[in-house]
């Protein structure tokens, strides 16, 4: 290694002028690639390395007539009240309880309906569950959370008008706090369980064939084929999207959840990104939101890198 | 090679499951149709299962009464126009020079782009942003802080370095065309399919998202499609279209529902013609994507 590096050192040494040199005319032969990169540049720097700057108004008590940079600091003040507010436990325990729960039940899913969806002989049958399976992706969130709310309307919603069929009460599932985070996961498997399969489904068309027809004689079983062959095939791209889904089980999304919150199931449905959106741009306490989301970003961050770390040791795959 | 009956068993078994999976996907969307066809009367009693009962267009009438949705319809229009035109200039203009081996720092350049995917400032300073530079409640808040998903540059760069022949952008060099003409006369050209990809990919997104207009805009005249969905889904406001004071309390009620029903097909109705036709197109994305993550 030390032999490797001085080595490395030596030839560079000698040729760090010429590389120069070279770098710098192909830096001018390339100028128009320069030119085309620099908008996009541009926009990173603005749109978000600038929010990453301005994240300092979380240790600041931000006034609008002062701007970011002349507001006063305030070292960790808005931390320590997010810390100590009512609300804390409550934010931290529903959007650990969601990310959890959709990370159980939204991983292991798409995997089980590509390995089906594999494993199905007729053509036209497959395509025709894929096509199917992958259309409520392009539903829109309001969409989605409008269709929730129809079908489960304690009036006239399908699903209670089933139960009362049966002759059960009418459930008021979307006021009901204990429904909410089943709700939620649920609807978002029925949405993404057919889109996120595709990626599986691209690893196991990957797989050698020779590999099942050699298991076939050996005697090999169905069940023992797809657990010696099939999930070993996919397993890299399971260790990359589990890494990416525990990244942000703190990253749960504002979008869906907001439009599924009320009043009434606020003490299941309250997360870090709707107290953000209340407090924040309703509320114009921006220095107290700011920390909060930044508080979230780190968290989220720290959780990926982890992960990342864990998975490189015990695995070969990893994001980096 | 002749099945073994425990495998005969379990091939019909995975059908059986992946036909259920399949009827619970599509059944929503089919009650959807039927219900937003039948009269509402039917559909609150349970009536309608399989087939619309009474035909009756009530709750489309009352949609495309509405001129503030109309209104929404064309600001999603041009939403999305705009908005994917920016958004697919500037992926090429991300990924072509970082597909090249010889554009130098694009190592560093790739590690600031990407580094904004794990880690971002957060929705109070990104809305400060666009409130310092002017642009609440105007088309811009609408396309410029979402001009380039780097997911979609990692994908497009993939597509450039795997796809397109070295070989035939170093001979162009050689013959003295520039960088701009071989990426016009070149690369673009070969790039059909995955340009289509893109395309699709941020105009479903433009389409959808309600998000950022629900943070930049506060005048309803620029409010787009899904925001005046969400009124009439989520929030069951659609006092305007339902007329209160010339029918009984349960009627307008019913006819809500029917309204509901009504719009959720007429904003899908141009994906879901058009998704079986472009759904390769999709795939193809996604697969691309996995090919490096």
């Amino acid at each position: 290694m030390q032999r490797q590096l001085s080595n490395v050192e030596a030839h560079s040494k000698i040729q760090r002028k010429s590389v120069w040199r070279r770098t710098m005319m192909q830096m001018r032969r390339n100028w128009q690639l320069y030119a085309l990169f620099a908008p996009v540049l541009l926009y990173f720097i603005v749109f978000h390395y600038v929010p990453m700057y301005g994240v300092q108004i979380a240790f600041k008590d931000f006034m609008a007539n002062k701007g970011i940079m002349d507001s006063p600091w305030v070292g960790f003040k808005h931390f320590e009240r997010f810390f100590d507010s009512f609300y804390f436990w409550r934010i931290i325990k529903n959007t650990m309880g969601i990310g959890l729960y959709e990370l159980a039940v939204g991983f292991p899913i798409p995997i089980i309906l590509a390995l089906m969806i594999n494993e199905a002989r007729s053509g036209r049958f497959r395509r025709f569950v894929q096509t199917v399976t992958y259309a409520p992706h392009f539903l829109s969130t309001v969409v989605v959370v409008g269709m929730i709310m129809m079908f489960l309307s304690p009036v006239s919603g399908l699903v209670n008008l089933i139960i009362t069929s049966f002759g059960g009460e009418p459930i008021a599932f979307m006021t009901e706090p204990s429904w909410f985070k089943s709700i939620y996961v649920w609807s978002g498997v029925w949405q993404g369980m057919g889109w996120s399969s595709i990626i599986y489904l691209a690893a196991l068309a990957g797989i050698d064939p020779q590999l099942h027809e050699a298991a076939k004689v050996d005697g090999a079983g169905w069940l023992r084929r797809i657990w010696h062959i099939n999930l070993p095939g996919i397993a890299p791209t399971m260790t990359i999207l589990l890494i990416l889904n525990i990244g942000s089980v703190l990253g749960v999304g504002f979008e869906k959840i907001f439009l599924m919150q009320n009043s009434l199931n606020m003490e299941a449905s309250d997360v870090i990104a709707t107290n953000v959106y209340r407090s924040g741009i309703l509320g114009a306490q921006y220095s107290f939101s700011a920390a909060v989301g930044l508080f979230n970003s780190i968290v989220n961050f720290i959780m990926l890198i982890t992960v990342n770390r864990i998975a490189r040791k015990v695995s070969e795959n990893s994001l980096w | 090679m002749p099945q073994s009956r425990s495998e005969r068993i379990a091939g019909v078994f995975i059908y059986i499951i992946l036909s259920f999976i399949t009827l619970l996907v599509l059944y929503p969307l089919f009650f959807v149709l039927i219900a937003s066809i039948s009269a509402p009367e039917t559909v609150m009693r349970g009536e309608v299962w399989l087939w619309p009962k009474e035909l009756s267009f009530v709750g489309y009438e009352r949609l495309f009464a509405n001129s503030e949705l109309m209104r929404g319809f064309l600001n999603t229009l041009l939403y999305t126009t705009t908005g994917t035109a920016l958004n697919v200039l500037m992926t090429i203009a991300a990924a072509y020079p970082l597909s090249r081996a010889d554009f130098n720092g694009r190592g560093i350049f790739t590690a600031i782009i990407v580094f904004t995917m794990f880690f971002s400032g957060g929705m109070i300073p990104n809305y400060l942003l666009v409130k310092e530079l002017g642009m609440l409640d105007t088309i811009w808040a609408m396309i410029i802080p979402s001009a380039v998903s780097v997911w979609n540059i990692i994908i497009m760069r993939t597509f450039f370095q795997s796809s397109i022949p070295k070989e035939m952008q170093e001979a162009a060099f050689i013959d003295g065309a520039s960088n701009m003409r071989v990426l016009w006369r070149i690369v673009l050209p070969l790039s059909g399919p995955i340009l289509a990809v893109m395309v699709l990919f941020y105009a479903v997104g433009h389409w959808n998202s309600y998000f950022s207009a629900l943070i930049y805009l506060s005048d309803r005249a620029n409010y787009p499609l899904q925001l005046f969905l969400r009124e009439i889904l989520v929030q069951g406001q659609m006092q305007e279209m339902v007329d209160i004071s010339d029918d009984s309390l349960a009627r307008s009620l019913m006819d809500a529902e029917a309204i509901k029903y009504a719009a959720v097909i007429v904003t899908n109705l141009p994906m879901l013609l058009l998704y079986p036709f472009l759904q390769k197109y999709f795939v193809k994305g996604v697969m691309i994507g996995a090919i490096k993550g």
